[in-house]
């Protein structure tokens, strides 16, 4: 069970100006500092909103990933939707849904 | 000097980023409150504003999580979020490291208080401090309490927690206004984020107006994150404020669910 790491990546990413200069110029690399499991890998790799909010990714983390990923608004709301829809219920932590309507 | 204001006010980032998406006569009735907020701030003439908020793993994180933590840096810069996300372009505050030092020195005669001479301020503090201190002319000096990541402090100790702060700035000599930021119901950050328990914010809101220290701090964790969701978490710092001007009743500026600001937007002081 890694997402600790996971969201241990995405929070030096959204604080440092460093780390998100590695992700842009070569992420596989900086992941090889992270103790991941292949599908945690897969998800940050592909950017894979709806996997990482799935495998319980602290939604404030993640709403910061995805923005830095270009994001709009709609789209990041979208892609937990779909991830829900696709790989079923928030694995793990406190950003579950409830009844799933939110104002987009 | 007696503790001169004590308020609070939302920070969802919506309530910038997302401006111009919100019912613009709605959208504008808050701005005012919270302008307003800051005008009374102001005439209180505090030499410095403590703001008490819930930050969001922009300097504190699972590796070491304090409960509490109080700022001690001679500046802070923000935000940590993409500015054109956030709406809100970069800037410097002016810190007070002395005084933070002698208020956290207080502080911790009651609560285990860590400290920090390095923050980054995120949306739980830009957001507050682009209404309520447009012009970045006075000392700040964050505190954080965690509401994000589990264990969470007691709202007990939240409320004792803002009686040592109160303790503590009666104890300088500076003139100092608190404000809390957060909450109150939200699921932000999920596919949900825009539902609020607007029944839910109204009940607590009773309860902080009246300073009711046993109802505020009745809550369960379970009970709030069912009924108000993980954004409920963050009442800890409404509470904390409470505390700081235990004996004080309140007056509610602004309330109002703005549901793509994802919170129902609030403005209320308390007259000490
Ligand atoms: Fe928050």
């Amino acid at each position: 069970m890694s997402l600790y790491y996971v969201q241990k990546l995405l929070y030096n990413l959204n604080r440092d100006a460093r780390v998100r200069q590695r992700h842009a110029d070569d992420f596989g690399d900086l992941l090889k500092e992270y103790d991941l499991s292949e599908e945690e890998r897969r998800a940050l790799v592909d950017g894979d909103i709806g996997l990482l909010y799935v495998m319980g990714v602290n939604g404030q983390i993640l709403m910061h990933y995805a923005a830095l990923l270009g994001y709009p608004w709609d789209d990041y709301i979208k892609s937990m939707r779909e991830g829900l829809a696709k790989h079923g219920p928030v694995r793990h932590g406190l950003y579950l849904t409830t009844d799933g309507r939110g104002a987009v | 000097m007696p503790l001169v204001f004590a308020g609070v006010c939302s920070h969802a980032p919506g309530i910038t980023g997302r401006a111009e998406r919100a019912d613009p006569e709605l959208r504008e009735d808050f701005y005012a409150a919270m302008r307003r907020l800051g005008g009374e701030i102001r005439a209180a003439r505090p030499d410095a504003l403590v703001i008490v908020a819930a930050e969001h793993f922009a300097n504190f994180f699972m590796n070491n999580m304090p409960a509490y933590c109080m700022g001690m840096a001679e500046r802070y810069e923000g935000p940590i979020e993409d500015p054109e996300w956030l709406g809100i372009a970069p800037r410097t505050y002016p810190g007070a490291s002395a005084l933070s030092r002698r208020l956290i020195e207080r502080i911790m005669a009651r609560i285990d208080l860590a400290y920090a001479e390095e923050w980054q301020f995120d949306h739980g503090i830009m957001v507050p401090l682009h209404f309520l201190l447009p012009e970045a002319d006075l000392p700040v000096i964050p505190v954080n309490i965690n509401c994000q990541g589990p264990p969470l402090t007691p709202l007990s100790r939240a409320y004792e927690f803002g009686r040592a702060l109160r303790e503590a700035c009666d104890a300088v000599q500076e003139r100092i206004a608190v404000v809390g930021t957060g909450g109150i119901s939200h699921w932000p950050a999920t596919p949900d984020s825009g539902k609020i328990n607007e029944a839910w914010d109204r009940d607590f809101l009773d309860r902080w107006l009246a300073n009711d220290h046993a109802r505020l701090t009745a809550y369960t964790d379970a009970e709030t994150w069912r009924e108000a969701g993980q954004g409920g978490f963050e009442i800890r710092t409404f509470i904390a404020v409470a505390g700081a001007a235990e004996g004080a009743v309140g007056e509610l500026y602004f309330y109002a669910p703005i549901p793509i600001f994802a919170v129902g937007c609030t403005v209320a002081r308390l007259r000490i």
